[in-house]
């Protein structure tokens, strides 16, 4: 195993990674047929692992958003590896189900030995050469899809990876990040470039942390962002100008050449952006504020306006609501509801499910690194009609319902808790 | 008993948060904070753990006030862990600055021992937040003050680590003063609510 650049995400290589894993690989070999755009999907059919709900439609006879077989994994020291543990961590390296914890359990192995051993060895100079990276995977074998006109929420346990995934869909990757799966965006498979080009293009993040913000620049210009025209390539352009929804198809009808990418001009922006300050209740002040000036529900609310300025089709909000009061929460999710009616699509990444149930269509349950259940809201009525167990703990951990842990879900922590198992 | 009587307090003194605020809890109560952003909880929470002086006013813990030094019998745990815990030493280092922190502990809260060599970021929210509790814990306090503990976990982290912080309380009889903007989470935890607003 030696070390490479690992720039490329390899979207479009589905049989070997960048580091040369053949364990990651093997989810590649179970892909639909490229042209999934030509199936026919019929409203009821239950296919790719969720069933519909009245709200999904697939416009042009595909999902707006896929994503299939997605893995991704990270390449790491391991501290304090001696030769005999190699075997170990290739054992544990393969096999598709359960990846995560086996490698977790090969980590712990080594930590315990970590200790007896110390530190001491890792500096002499010839451990260091040995010194051994492996691949640690954090997302194995994913699949959602958002249709257009909904949104799907996505639950489940923090540290799972679900961060990742909007990362991954925004073509953002760490630097140490190896990245396989297929993602189709309206119809269209993409790769790592088209990727980063669709993100603000068609694609927006409400990113999960207001560090995301500029701390240099006045929030007003970062919401506006740059008027000048996006550099697209020209299967996109074409694509765009064909499937553009909503108000950008006017602007880029001809005569407005200068708006093909969709931006606007400068006063476009400037009067999108005071409209979206006035919505979330941003005075014109806020606009000549830098970050740091704000309030925590403030700058989330700059972050909401910065997705929602570049009408993209797809908005990945991540955790968009904490530190928002009620009232604002629930403005901010009717507006991802709208966004949604008007044929757009959300993948809504949440921890406050009562919320979510509220505006959903479909919820996508996340656990350990993979989606392992895509179901209609009006299933979580009750834990009856969820299907995995980690869904129905979910249910019943919810501090409305029984505010119970279920032994099956978090092994880490056997708890020893009163009364029957509710699950 | 912790009692903050006639307690005021201002970062700007034409604008205090809070004046001739009472509040007193025994060690078997579970008292929420109640009131709208920006109405003063952090701070109050703050106020009771020692971390701030207030202006005016006394908090009292048995009749006399918190001790200037050593560890404090009043232990904050805070909304954002990262935040609280140092992230150039490892987990085991943070831990150990409570003193000994028993192996039962650990396991109690589901904290593995692979996640003691490791570095702060890299563990999640709710993994570091076990930390957090399990340094909280480990001091023998009597009033633990919860700000938000769980906002930012899943749903089942956060059940996970209320059943277990509840048993720990009932079992040690240590109050707690929580913050929640949660009114379901409320109800399941609080034996009174208190309300703050002017």
């Amino acid at each position: 195993m030696q070390r490479k650049p690992s720039e490329i995400a390899p979207y479009n290589l589905p049989t070997t990674d960048a580091l040369g894993h053949p364990e990651m690989s093997s989810a590649a070999a179970a892909q639909p047929p490229r042209n999934h755009s030509l199936i026919e999907h019929s409203s009821t059919q239950e296919h790719h692992h969720h069933a519909h709900t009245p709200a999904s439609r697939h416009a042009g006879g595909h999902h707006l958003l896929q994503v299939e077989g997605l893995n991704i994994g990270f390449t790491l020291y391991e501290s304090s590896r001696r030769q005999g543990d190699d075997r170990q961590s290739a054992a544990a390296g393969k096999g598709d189900d359960g990846l995560g914890q086996s490698a977790g359990a090969g980590r712990a192995q080594h930590v315990g030995q970590d200790s007896k051993a110390g530190q001491a060895p890792f500096f002499a100079a010839q451990a260091f050469l040995r010194a051994r990276q492996n691949l640690v995977p954090v997302i194995h074998d994913l699949h959602v899809s958002v249709h257009a006109g909904e949104i799907v929420a996505i639950v489940g346990a923090s540290g799972s990876g679900k961060t990742l995934l909007a990362d991954a869909i925004m073509g953002m990757f760490e630097p140490n990040a190896t990245v396989k799966g297929r993602i189709w965006f309206d119809g269209e498979e993409q790769d790592a470039r088209s990727l980063a080009q669709l993100r603000g293009n068609g694609i927006s993040l409400v990113p999960q942390s207001i560090n995301h913000l500029d701390p240099l620049m006045k929030v007003g210009k970062q919401v506006q962002g740059f008027a000048k025209k996006a550099p697209i390539a020209g299967k996109m352009r074409e694509n765009r100008a064909k499937r553009l929804p909503m108000r950008e198809q006017d602007l880029s009808a001809p005569g407005h050449s200068q708006s093909l990418s969709g931006r606007g001009t400068r006063k476009e922006r400037v009067r999108k952006q005071q409209e979206l300050f006035a919505r979330y209740g941003l005075t014109p002040k806020v606009a000549q504020q830098y970050p740091f000036e704000l309030s925590g529900g403030m700058a989330r609310r700059v972050l909401l306006c910065c997705a929602l300025m570049d009408n993209p089709r797809v908005i990945i909000a991540d955790e968009p609501t904490p530190g928002l009061d009620l009232e604002l929460a629930r403005l901010a999710l009717a507006d991802f509801r709208d966004f949604a009616n008007a044929g757009g699509g959300v993948l809504l990444i949440t921890h406050d499910i009562e919320l979510a149930l509220q505006v959903a269509d479909r919820v996508a349950v996340f656990n350990d690194g993979t989606v392992v259940e895509e179901t209609a809201v009006a299933h979580f009525a009750s834990p009856v009609t969820l299907k995995h167990p980690f869904s129905r703990a979910l249910w019943h951990a919810l501090p409305e319902h029984d505010f119970a842990v279920c032994e099956a879900v978090d092994k880490s922590a056997l708890l020893p808790f009163d009364g029957d198992a509710p699950c | 008993m912790l009692e903050a009587s006639d307690l005021s307090f201002a970062y700007n003194a034409q604008r205090p948060i809070f004046a001739g605020l009472d509040l007193a809890l025994g060690r078997d109560e579970r008292v929420a904070l109640a009131a709208p952003s920006g109405a003063g909880k952090s701070t109050l929470s703050k106020l009771l753990a020692g971390y701030l002086q207030p202006t005016s006013g006394t908090v009292l813990l048995g009749g006399k006030p918190l001790p200037k030094r050593g560890v404090s019998p009043v232990q904050m745990i805070w909304q954002h862990p990262e935040l609280a815990v140092d992230p150039r030493m490892r987990l085991q280092d943070t831990l150990a600055e409570a003193g000994t922190v028993t192996p039962e502990l650990r396991e109690r809260l589901g904290i593995r021992d692979a996640w003691l060599s490791r570095y702060p970021h890299e563990l999640s929210g709710g993994e570091l937040q076990r930390f957090c509790i399990a340094r909280a814990l480990a001091t023998q306090p009597r009033y633990l003050i919860a700000d938000e503990i769980t906002t930012m976990l899943d749903a089942v982290t956060q059940a996970v680590i209320w059943q277990v912080l509840l048993q720990e309380l009932h079992e040690r009889g240590i109050g707690l003063v929580f913050v929640s903007h949660s009114r379901a989470l409320t109800k399941r935890l609080a034996t009174r609510v208190e309300v703050l607003g002017i």
